[in-house]
């Protein structure tokens, strides 16, 4: 599913200039990618965080589709409500056409806040995709620690100083949890390879019943990188294999995307100023630790895919 | 910012009836440095307008048309991402859009 650029642009961006969120978001690009692959007209839900709160600063909202905003914790539940609804109208005929629901929600409202109300809308089996856009931590808040926050990133909760060397643990792995839940379509995508990212959503878009996307999404106000290099340390996370990019299809799974060479984790953190403090020769243990469980990680994932070790 | 209003001028649910009307806000005074595209060396392949974060580039007829100023950040992204370097990034105050630029701080009002 090749996407055309140019028969794109004959249409107009579901998403207005004039939001507010910081020059260089890597979010934002990851929420209009996924708003440009969508090809029948869609209906949207965000959690709270950054993309809800840049996009809708009354009196103003920068979503040219309809759009809600309910509670940190409810974009799954409130998505199913949507959904519902319209289903219900289908039936009476009070309405009339395709309409896909798309919910948004950061790693905040994903991984931790909203986990139950995701959990319980994917098992009801609503006919709608959840799009989580991963940037690492509450960003929105000023930077706090989220159970997708890298082991040993400084946040302002798990800050780099005598006592603390960042975050203590390693990351949730919230994609695995969703495909546990048996959904008919599940990835994870990166901003940089727009054309995987978009290919998935119009791929999960097609598929009816419940679908889950996790998306890293730069945040350069946290991980202390220029903004220009916004999607250029979403690649390097992919290169790295932190990131792998992959889908699971009714429960088979398929690496999308194999780096020719692995590249170490230090190349990934080297440039993100939360690291820093990984630099330094008395942290080098903790650099190795985080490349063993990268490497575990890719390791499992290869052997799901039925991909060659290595 | 539109003209402050009362409980009663404001749509049941707060809801905000005008899809895309954060284009009224202008975000252009943001920027420090300021993106200048060398047509003769585009290509036209658009990724600059797919992945500009604020969607500031125009298109027309399948082509790079330029930049809308008036909401531009100056991320510098598109000139990162550009795959034949045709855009560079140059300091705001050197650029020589002074003509349409609407000031260090953006025109707030309509």
């Amino acid at each position: 599913m090749a996407i055309n650029l140019k028969e794109l642009s004959k249409k107009t961006v579901p998403l207005s200039p004039g939001h507010r969120a910081c020059a260089g978001c890597g979010s934002i690009i990851t929420i209009k990618l996924v708003l440009m692959a969508a090809e029948d007209p869609i209906v949207c839900v965000s959690a709270t965080g950054c993309m809800e709160v840049v996009t809708t600063i009354y009196p103003y909202t920068a979503w040219r589709v309809p759009f809600m905003h309910n509670a940190f914790e409810n974009a799954a539940a409130t998505l199913s409500g949507i959904e519902t609804a319209y289903r219900s109208l289908l039936g009476q005929g009070k309405i009339s056409g395709k309409i896909k629901f798309i919910a948004f929600g950061g790693d905040g409202g994903t991984y931790d806040i909203g986990l139950q109300s995701l959990s319980g809308a994917m098992e009801r089996g609503h006919d709608m995709l959840y799009v989580c856009y991963d940037n690492e931590a509450y960003m929105n808040t000023g930077i706090q620690r989220s159970s997708s926050t890298p082991f040993c990133a400084a946040t302002s909760t798990s800050p780099v100083g005598k006592a603390s060397r960042g975050k203590k643990q390693y990351p949730k792995d919230l994609t695995k949890i969703m495909v546990a839940h048996r959904l008919p379509y599940v990835a994870q995508a990166s901003p940089h390879n727009w054309q995987d990212l978009m290919a998935k959503t119009r791929k999960a878009l097609s598929i009816e019943g419940p679908k889950f996307m996790n998306v890293i999404s730069s945040c350069h106000r946290g991980w202390r990188v220029p903004m220009t290099d916004s999607l250029e340390v979403c690649r390097l996370a992919v290169e790295s294999c932190y990131w792998p990019l992959f889908e699971v299809e009714d429960g088979a799974w398929k690496l999308n995307y194999r780096p020719r060479q692995k590249l170490p984790i230090t190349e990934w953190i080297k440039g993100q100023k939360r690291f820093a403090h990984l630099l330094k020769p008395e942290n080098q243990p903790m650099v190795a630790r985080m490349q063993e469980e990268v490497d575990r990680r890719w390791g499992e994932l290869l052997q799901l895919c039925g991909e060659k070790a290595g | 910012m539109a003209d402050e209003k009362g409980y009663r001028d404001i749509p049941i649910g707060g809801i905000i009836v005008e899809a895309g009307n954060a284009a009224e806000y202008k975000t252009g005074g943001w920027r420090t440095y300021r993106p200048r595209v060398d047509k003769g060396k585009c290509i036209d392949c658009l990724r600059c307008w797919l992945l500009c974060p604020d969607v500031c580039i125009y298109v027309e007829d399948g082509k790079m048309a330029g930049y809308d100023y008036d909401h531009c950040k100056g991320c510098g992204i598109c000139a990162h991402i550009c795959p034949v370097k045709a855009i560079e990034m140059v300091l705001e105050t050197e650029g020589a859009g002074a003509a349409d630029s609407r000031g260090r701080f953006g025109s707030r009002k309509k």
